[in-house]
């Protein structure tokens, strides 16, 4: 019989399983937890020490994604635990999803937060008309776009007019 | 034809498009005119590349022979390869492979677009997440036509030039047969044909920002979902596969 008990106990397990996963970085912006980036969608606790862990990948080709998988099945490995993934592609992953707390972080490491998502970003021929990108570190808006395309997919390149420094933003996506 | 060997094939089909197209644009890498186009020429093939594991995975899966999607990509010949058959020209110049991205992103967009209803969960997912990547792929594509366009001389002529020679391999794009007609019945694809009109007014918006002529008939290629392709499926396949091929189960 499933009692009270037993099922207060399954959900402190799961928080824990949880707060386990929020202690692995991301490897490309390690100021942030995997789980912050928002590609850590679920944690189903399928009996005492088998998990399954739902992932989503940021974007489809993020050569980052099997290295987060790894971090994952090691991570709860370490604490006992044989782990399952499963991949999803829906709902698609969003910087939407990015609490401002995350987002505060990614700017005190000197990566520009994502933009809101507006509706031109969903349209191939309209462009968007986000305000300026402000420079992370010195907070100046006369910046300038260099490249949508950046080091990493989530990322594009831009120069700050005022501090004369490049800097990274995550785009919105 | 089984609903099961359509599915493969659809995936395939879907999955070849963007495969072959990424290791086009790939080819780029250390050759583009500024450093900036050359890390988004492949952030772009990166992005298909993913688009093309997700379609393979699903179809191995679909298929049940326990093949993985490295053996879909690495271990089939040219005739087995579905993908239309513009995305496997050469890259000739930047405009070229501007135009190329272009012409078949706004198609795929609209594709992944029609395939979020899809009565496939699967087909469904991979299409939310593939549109949005098609639509800064289209983008940043039709942004350089405008610009090379509507620029010099020299790039307007360059760009008109490769326009007229992809317009061969458009009609293709909206190619169906067999397998589109099973699927569409199960409520898995969509009827193709009618994603044209909106291909047509896509392209010619920018068409016409660009100050670029929308060529107008000419030879029509077809055949690359049957597997007849042209002579440079073969020897791009053959740099892509030898190192699977030479050593096979080579792991990194």
């Amino acid at each position: 019989m499933v009692t009270r008990s037993m099922l207060a106990d399954a959900d402190s397990r799961t928080e824990a399983i949880w707060s386990f996963l929020r202690e692995i970085p991301d490897p490309e912006v390690p100021a942030i937890s995997i789980v912050e980036l928002g590609v850590v969608r679920e944690v189903f606790l399928k009996n005492d020490n088998e998990v399954e862990v739902v992932m989503t990948p940021t974007y489809s080709g993020c050569p980052a994604m099997k290295t987060m998988e790894d971090s994952v099945r090691e991570q709860l490995a370490e604490r006992g635990y044989s782990v399952s993934i499963r991949v999803v592609y829906k709902p698609a992953w969003t910087t939407e999803w990015m609490s401002e707390e995350t987002k505060e972080k990614l700017k005190a490491y000197g990566i520009a937060p994502p933009a809101k998502l507006t509706f031109e970003h969903l349209h191939p021929l309209s462009k968007p008309k986000n305000s300026a990108v402000l420079c992370p570190f010195c907070n100046a808006s006369d910046t300038k776009l260099t490249s949508q395309f950046g080091s990493t997919a989530c990322k594009a390149l831009h120069f700050c007019n005022a501090c004369q420094q490049p800097f990274e933003e995550f785009k919105c996506h | 034809m089984t609903k099961q060997e359509a599915l493969y094939s659809y995936c395939v089909r879907i999955g070849d498009s963007a495969l072959i197209h990424a290791q086009r644009l790939c080819e780029w890498c250390g050759h583009g005119p500024i450093l900036e186009e050359d890390i988004a020429m492949s952030n772009i093939g990166l992005d298909l590349i993913g688009q093309a594991r997700g379609f393979y995975t699903y179809a191995a899966e679909v298929e049940g022979k326990g093949r993985t999607e490295d053996d879909i990509a690495f271990l089939r010949d040219e005739r087995e390869f579905t993908n239309c058959c513009m995305v496997e020209q050469p890259n000739c110049d930047f405009g070229y492979t501007m135009a190329r991205t272009f012409l078949h992103g706004c198609f795929a967009y609209l594709h992944y677009r029609s395939l979020l209803n899809s009565s496939d969960e699967t087909i469904a997912g991979l299409a939310a997440k593939s549109i949005k990547e098609a639509t800064y792929h289209v983008r940043h594509s039709g942004e350089w036509l405008v610009r090379l366009g509507d620029g010099t001389e020299e790039s307007h002529r360059r760009v008109q030039d490769a326009l007229d020679e992809l317009w061969q391999f458009t009609d293709e794009l909206f190619d169906m047969d067999e397998v589109d007609a099973l699927l569409i019945r199960e409520g898995v694809a969509t009827d193709l044909s009618a994603l044209r009109s909106e291909w047509d007014s896509m392209v010619n918006e920018v068409l016409s920002r660009a100050k670029l002529q929308r060529p107008q008939g000419g030879y029509r290629s077809k055949g690359g979902m049957h597997g007849l392709h042209t002579e440079h499926l073969g020897h791009m396949l053959s740099e892509m596969q030898i190192l699977p091929r030479t050593y096979p189960g080579a792991k990194w």
